[in-house]
Parts: C-alpha cells; sequence; structure tokens
C-alpha cells in the first residue's frame, strides 16, 4: 500500500466516524463535532494529495487546507451560538425535542 | 508506511470514535481535541508544517474552547434521560458505514495508480505568505470579511434578546 492511499484510508474513516456521529447522537453540540470531524478529514485528503500529488510547489492543496480551517472556524463559532440561542428558548439541546419550527 | 503513521492514525481515529461513541459531553469534547491532535500530527508528518500548526491553533486553542464553553452554557454535560443517541441511529450508522464502504472500496480500487512515494516538497512557511499577498490575495480578504461576519453574527445570534428578562 502506497503512503497515500493510507493517508486515504484514515481520512475516509474520520469521515465516516465523523458522518455517524452527526447522524446518530441527540446533542446539537455533539452533532457540530461530527461536522468538524469530517471537515478534518476532508482536510487530510488535500494535504495528503498536495503531498503526493505534482507539483507541490504550487500549494494548491495546502492554501484549499489553510482556507477551509478558517471557514471551519466560522462554522463552528455560528453554530456554537446557534445551539446556546436555541437552549436559550427551549431550554434544551436535544435534536429529538427541536421538532417546531414555530418560534 | 512508517510506524509513526499508524500511531498517529490509530490515535486520530480512537480520538474520532470516542468523541462519538461516549457518553459523558466533556468527555467528548476531550476526545475530539485528540482526534484533532491526531490531525494535527498528521499534517506534520505530511511535511505541511503551516496547515499543522495552523490545526493546533485553531482546532485545539478555539474550536474545542468553543465547544466546551457551549456544553457548559447549556448544560449538555448531563445525560439525557432517554440515552445519547437519537431515535434513528440504526439508519445513520448504516449510512455512515456506506459512506465508508464506497470511499474505501475507491481508494483500495485506484491503489494502482496512486502516486508512490515522493520527495518531501521544498515549501518555507515564507512562499506560503508569498502566495497568500500575490496569487490568493483575494480569498485571503473574502476568508477576512467572512470570518468578521461570521464573529460578528455569532455574537448577535447568542446574545440575550430586548425584553429577555432571564
Amino acid at each position: 500500500m502506497t503512503p497515500l492511499a493510507g493517508y486515504l484510508l484514515v481520512a475516509a474513516l474520520v469521515f465516516a466516524i465523523g458522518l455517524a456521529g452527526a447522524l446518530t447522537r441527540r446533542n446539537a453540540i455533539l452533532v457540530l463535532i461530527g461536522i468538524e470531524l469530517m471537515l478534518n478529514a476532508a482536510n487530510l485528503n488535500l494535504i495528503a494529495f498536495w503531498r503526493y500529488g505534482a507539483h507541490p510547489e504550487a500549494l494548491t492543496g495546502m492554501m484549499f487546507a489553510v482556507f477551509s480551517i478558517a471557514v471551519a472556524a466560522a462554522e463552528a463559532a455560528v453554530g456554537l451560538g446557534l445551539v446556546i440561542s436555541i437552549y436559550r428558548h427551549l431550554r434544551t439541546a436535544d435534536l429529538d425535542k427541536m421538532n417546531r419550527m414555530k418560534g | 508506511m512508517t510506524i509513526v503513521f499508524w500511531i498517529l492514525a490509530a490515535l486520530t481515529v480512537a480520538g474520532g470514535l470516542a468523541a462519538v461513541t461516549l457518553r459523558n459531553t466533556v468527555h467528548c469534547a476531550l476526545a475530539v481535541t485528540a482526534a484533532f491532535a491526531g490531525l494535527a500530527l498528521l499534517f506534520l508528518q505530511l511535511d505541511a508544517q503551516f496547515a499543522g500548526f495552523a490545526q493546533i491553533l485553531v482546532y485545539i486553542g478555539a474550536v474545542a474552547i468553543l465547544v466546551v464553553f457551549a456544553i457548559l452554557l447549556t448544560r449538555g454535560s448531563e445525560t439525557a434521560e432517554h440515552g445519547v443517541f437519537s431515535r434513528t441511529w440504526l439508519a445513520g450508522l448504516v449510512i455512515a458505514a456506506a459512506v465508508f464502504a464506497v470511499l474505501g472500496w475507491a481508494v483500495l480500487r485506484s491503489a494502482d495508480t496512486l502516486s508512490p512515494e515522493a520527495a518531501a516538497p521544498a515549501v518555507a512557511v515564507k512562499d506560503i505568505g508569498n502566495a497568500l499577498v500575490t496569487r490568493y490575495v483575494l480569498p485571503l480578504e473574502i476568508v477576512a470579511l467572512l470570518l468578521t461576519a461570521a464573529m460578528v453574527g455569532a455574537v448577535i445570534v447568542a446574545m440575550h434578546e430586548k425584553g429577555d428578562t432571564k
């Protein structure tokens, strides 16, 4: 197995774990943690392809990963702010109990 | 494949698994921090020093702290009375397993065409800085605007509403 295939397999596994967490947990914060894990797995793919692909000096994959980290940070801040806002409104962070669109 | 890679991969996967399976939310936050650290070390192992240290700064320094604050503010450390998994957990597990099966199959099928061992790219942080202010200057400005907007938006969303007596 080449090193690139190893990194891609690890990234696929982390992505699947994050997806399982996002789909099965009740707590909204843990769903966000699952989404963060999926974003990180995608970053690992980008860096691995940058390292083992052609023309690493062009920095394409590296820049993609760095911008992806910045966007993920913005997503985490807004997502956790929304969770806190919903908790203040409904007194729960349980997604199964958030079954109304009405405020 | 070096032994270091397997150790880091095991740390990352174990941290991720613990983060999605543990019952206590605070333990989940600690486990996901371990997974983030494993991913940062994998980045360093891939000769991507800048991305690795950015990962440590942003994820372990900021996102993990944000998650812990959110857990404290929502009293999420109390274990739910109906269990921690949602009613549709079996469907979610099946979907995640199917996604992993497809991804793993695709990687293993194309393993022969993936490029073998390559020499480490000679990229210094100086080159990354140069690229950020020349070729990637427009994305950089957009990310700056996005981060400002996200910060203001998060504060407004989480702020107490007017007339809120609590």
